[in-house]
């Protein structure tokens, strides 16, 4: 077998941040060194990683096996892969609740699970799928309990652990199915056989089943169960890295099965109905909550909810805005984690009342928490009303009208509690005895940074869609 | 349509917009004033330009069209018509007039005030002038961002609640009208607002459709069940805030019907019109009863604008050309007046910091120049002939009166209760007792600066309609032609007299003689 190694570049850059942060774990405790030579470096290798992501969208081809395949699409999820551990990772880069001799091994485990999520991108083939999945998750359930010496994130790791090993399970039981029915691992021959219910009922089943594995990871209703109590309970930076990124894993997945598989009725409807479930639970639960990463949990369960929708079209469009509303989401969740993150200087979870005032202390970071919040709602100049339209466009007149029309009844839902946020944000006035800690420098530079792509991909939406669109045309012509 | 000339209303949309920008690095308080009041004065000039509106023509002029995302069929489409002018002229109108009003009552926050109300301008501008149905959408939303931020940081105890309830009723009503959008693309091919005006729609789908925009668009004017949020916006606003509301949020709804529920689904409308003219007939009576009892002067103009508002929707869906003139002189006047008002209680709030009645009473001997002002309002909010507000109620009455007698015999009390309540409260403060305003100062420069525009406009318009009425014409024939092809005779009418003016009044009373 002849590789094409430059195929893999991204993959290559990203093992390379890992090698470097594996010797920077070598290193003797208490002799870390600052800046550029400890860990400064890290945003910049990503910032690599995502220059050479972009660069090589163009590329395609086949690769070990023909079980990794190099596309427009994985391209375009190894680009949103990188983009997104940039970002966490320069937010973790101070992570106050993490030992300093622990800090290279926490980042080096983002670094593990983002090369999972990337091999995820590339996979073709049901077995590959499998590993790279379990590459993604394993480095996840090893950083969640690293909070300081907190009970919580401990019961927080255990459940992501329990819950992502039984969903993991259930996927590899539907796997066999798959297998023992239709005799091949390989998407593109399974693509070529029958997926009616009345064909082979075995391979149905065994696809809903696989499903399963990766409805978990985006923490879509009745699988959501682990999603508030882990980010609830695990520090605020390994719950921006959670929150965003294995999302992306999985929307890349279920974009490539419902492309190639072309699912008929019985799972289209199945997704449908767990959609309109996963939003109108999500957004019910959130309005309730006090803490804001319970909130953010709740709001991503919802959102998981509003990406299957773009699936349940299975065109060409609706695939391409899926793609397209995970990396908004991506960003809309960054950005808001990223004010948390900032604001907690001591680690603590957030609670509502704690961003009372804010516009007084912090107004920049006031009003890149508004510009997120009212992104996450689909609130137009901001990307989220641009990626909530292409989805619902794409949707509209393919037989699920009722699931566009309670998707859209869920905005009028979820703005409640997004706009409490701002609502504390803005017009609540700062308790005095509360201790007023400075947030973290730079933080309302890259914060901003981040507000402002989401303001133009609200009004420029056409260059990054654009991308996604033809990935989609490459699969579903 | 390539752009040859200057981009005209892009200009005029974004120029406060662009200023928005500079506001953060401006330091002292009173450069924000005087700096944003100068950009609302430049904003009235560039308006210049539109007095090359041809009034002739029914077709969208200053036409700016160019691709924004073309695999989903959206286009940056805006262009204006006479409809749109109007409403575009009172909202550039409106901006310095806000910025003079809020002088000396909005004391904190003064940056991020003037950076809400420049942002809400843009938007307003935006709306009625998008011919793009997600770009309407776009700045359709985004105004409601600094119109929160105005009622929820600036607002009175209760702003809180007042503005999240706002916000809920307003988004909330909006989502089924992006449903309502989507499905228009897909029926009809584009977002394009002229091209789907000329196409035909199943009932079925027009039905559908026609209910989803017509809940939209009736929470925003707000019509009868609908209206709750308008009074506690209103009471808690400040008092731009309150302006910007009456004068121009409430105008969108309205123009909403008359730009996508008549022309893009005419047989539904027609359909749906007795249950829309029983809402606005409720709206006008229930409206005019509950301002009759209340003690507070915000709360009773707030009422008054649901009764004023159910005469707009009453003139719309009579669908005669009589009933379109009527209800866009109504929303024109409405916002002229109400303005107007709202900012006389601006002004006596910050001398007796209160707005209740009882406090505010027996000005006339102490406030001269003031009560002048009010009585000049009130007078033509409750539709005295004369003044503006008459010319729209008229029209909509002869309209009314023309289409079903029984339903113009209805809102004849609705009528005599905006004179009741109206005289009521003006009497009560230039007469009451006992009064407290022996020491308040009268009106200053400041305050005459902002009024004698608005009263003006109220006299040259109650005076001289003709203007107003040549401009909107075409583009409500236009409609009127989508609806039915029966009143054609209306059209003639209007064509064949010689002076507007005199059409208008002689066409009206000939009209009610008959």
């Amino acid at each position: 077998m002849k590789v094409d190694f430059t195929l893999l570049l991204p993959e290559l850059v990203q093992l390379l941040i890992i090698l470097g942060l594996f010797v920077q774990t070598l290193k003797k405790p208490g002799t870390e060194s600052k800046g550029i030579f400890g860990l400064g470096w890290l945003p910049w290798a990503a910032a690599v990683g995502i220059a050479v992501s972009a660069f090589s969208m163009k590329r395609s081809g086949l690769l070990f096996w023909d079980a990794y395949q190099v596309d427009g699409l994985s391209q375009f999820f190894k680009t949103a892969v990188s983009l997104g551990f940039a970002i966490a990772s320069l937010n973790a880069l101070s992570a106050p609740t993490v030992r300093e001799d622990q800090r290279a091994d926490y980042l080096m485990f983002f670094a593990l699970s983002s090369l999972g999520l990337m091999l995820m991108a590339g996979s073709v083939e049901l077995i590959t799928i499998y590993i790279s999945l379990e590459i993604a998750s394993y480095s996840l359930y090893a950083i969640i309990p690293i909070r300081g010496n907190d009970p919580r994130a401990a019961e927080a790791g255990i459940k992501y652990i329990l819950f992502g090993a039984a969903a993991t399970a259930i996927a590899l039981f539907g796997l066999s199915y798959i297998l023992a029915s239709q005799h091949t691992t390989y998407l593109h021959i399974l693509a070529t056989k029958s997926w009616t219910w009345a064909d082979s009922p075995l391979a149905v089943t065994g696809i809903t089943l696989f499903m399963v594995g990766f409805f978990f990871k985006l923490a879509l209703f009745p699988f959501h169960f682990w999603c508030p109590d882990v980010y609830d309970g695990t520090s605020n930076e390994t719950a921006a890295f959670a929150a965003t990124l294995p999302k992306l894993g999985a929307v890349v997945i279920l974009i490539r099965l419902v492309a190639l598989l072309k699912p008929e009725i019985e799972i289209l409807t199945l997704m449908a109905v767990l959609s309109a479930a996963s939003m109108t639970f999500g957004n019910l639960a959130a309005l309730i909550q006090t803490d804001v990463k319970r909130i953010l949990g709740y709001s991503s369960v919802a959102h998981a909810g509003y990406v299957l929708v773009g699936l349940v079209a299975a065109s060409a469009a609706g695939l391409s805005a899926a793609g397209f509303y995970s990396l908004i989401y991506l960003l809309m969740n960054l950005t808001c984690f990223w004010v948390i993150c900032s604001l907690s200087t001591d680690g603590k979870n957030l609670k509502l009342d704690d961003l009372n005032g804010l516009y007084k202390r912090e107004p920049y970071l006031a009003f890149i928490l508004a510009v997120g919040a009212f992104a996450l709602v689909g609130l137009p100049p901001t990307a989220g009303f641009m990626g909530k339209l292409f989805l619902l466009t794409a949707a509209w007149n393919r037989g699920y009208n009722w699931l566009i029309i309670i998707a859209a009844l869920n905005t009028a839902i979820s703005i409640y509690y997004y706009l409490n946020i701002v609502r504390h944000a803005y017009t609540q006035e700062a308790d005095d005895a509360l201790e007023i800690v400075p947030a973290r420098c730079c933080s309302a530079l890259w914060g901003g940074v981040l507000a402002a792509s989401l303001l133009v991909l609200g009004i420029m939406p056409q260059p990054v869609f654009c991308w996604m669109e033809e990935a989609a045309r490459q699969m579903m012509p | 349509m390539s752009q040859t000339t200057m981009p005209i209303l892009s200009i005029l949309t974004y120029f406060p917009l662009a200023a928005c920008f500079v506001l953060p690095f401006i330091k002292n308080e009173k450069t924000v004033r005087v700096f944003t009041l100068l950009i609302g004065i430049a904003e009235v000039f560039l308006a210049l330009p539109l007095f090359r509106f041809n009034m002739t023509t029914p077709g969208y002029q200053f036409v700016e069209k160019i691709a924004w995302v073309p695999q989903w069929g959206l286009t940056y489409y805006m262009g204006m018509d006479g409809i749109s002018l109007l409403m575009v002229l009172l909202t550039i109108l409106l901006l310095p007039l806000c910025v003079l009003c809020s002088w000396t009552y909005i004391s904190k926050r003064v940056k991020e005030f003037h950076f809400s109300l420049l942002l809400m301008t843009s938007a307003c501008i935006g709306v009625f002038l998008a011919l793009d149905l997600v770009l309407f959408y776009v700045f359709w939303e985004a105004m409601l961002v600094p119109m929160f931020l105005l009622i929820a940081v600036w607002g009175g105890p209760e702003r809180r609640y007042a503005s999240v309830k706002f916000f809920l009723y307003t988004l909330a009503g909006s989502t089924l009208l992006l449903v309502a959008i989507i499905a228009f693309y897909k029926a009809g091919g584009t977002f394009s607002i002229p091209e789907l005006t000329e196409q035909t729609f199943s009932f079925r789908f027009q039905f559908w459709v026609f209910l989803a925009m017509a809940l939209a668009f009736a929470i925003k004017v707000p019509m009868f069940p609908f209206h709750t949020w308008l009074p506690a916006a209103h009471v808690e606003a400040p008092t731009a805030g309150s302006v910007l509301l009456a004068s121009i949020l409430l105008k969108m709804g309205a123009y909403g019907f008359l730009r996508f529920c008549l022309p893009m689904t005419p047989d539904a409308s027609v359909y749906f019109a007795p249950m829309m003219i029983a809402i606005s007939v409720a709206s006008i009576l229930y409206g005019g009863f509950v301002a009759l009892g209340q003690k507070d002067m915000k709360k009773l103009i707030a009422y008054s604008s649901v009764a004023h508002m159910g005469f707009v929707t009453l003139g719309i869906f009579i669908f005669s050309l009589r009933g379109f003139q009527g209800a866009l002189m109504v929303m024109l006047n409405h916002g002229i007046t109400t303005g107007g008002l709202f900012m006389m209680v601006g002004a006596i709030y910050e001398r007796s910091h209160s707005r209740e009645i009882a406090s505010n009473m027996g000005l006339g001997k102490y406030l001269p120049a003031y009560m002048f002002f009010f009585g000049l309002f009130a007078l033509s909010s409750l539709g005295f002939p004369g003044t503006n507000s008459f010319v729209g109620e008229l029209l909509v009455l002869v309209g009314i009166f023309k289409a079903n007698p029984w339903v113009g015999a209805a809102i004849i009390p609705g009528v005599m209760l905006g004179a009741a309540y109206m005289l009521r409260l003006g009497q009560k403060l230039a007469w009451g007792e006992p009064s407290h305003a022996k020491a308040w100062p009268d009106l200053n420069f400041r305050e005459w600066s902002y009024l004698v525009p608005l009263a003006i406009l109220v006299i040259y318009i109650g005076l001289a309609p003709g203007l107003a009425l040549r401009a909107i014409d075409p583009s409500l024939n236009r409609i009127l032609d989508r609806i039915s092809p029966k009143p054609k005779t209306a059209i003639v009418e209007t064509a064949a007299l010689p002076t507007p003016q005199k059409g208008i009044f002689a066409g009206g009373l000939f009209s009610l003689s008959r």
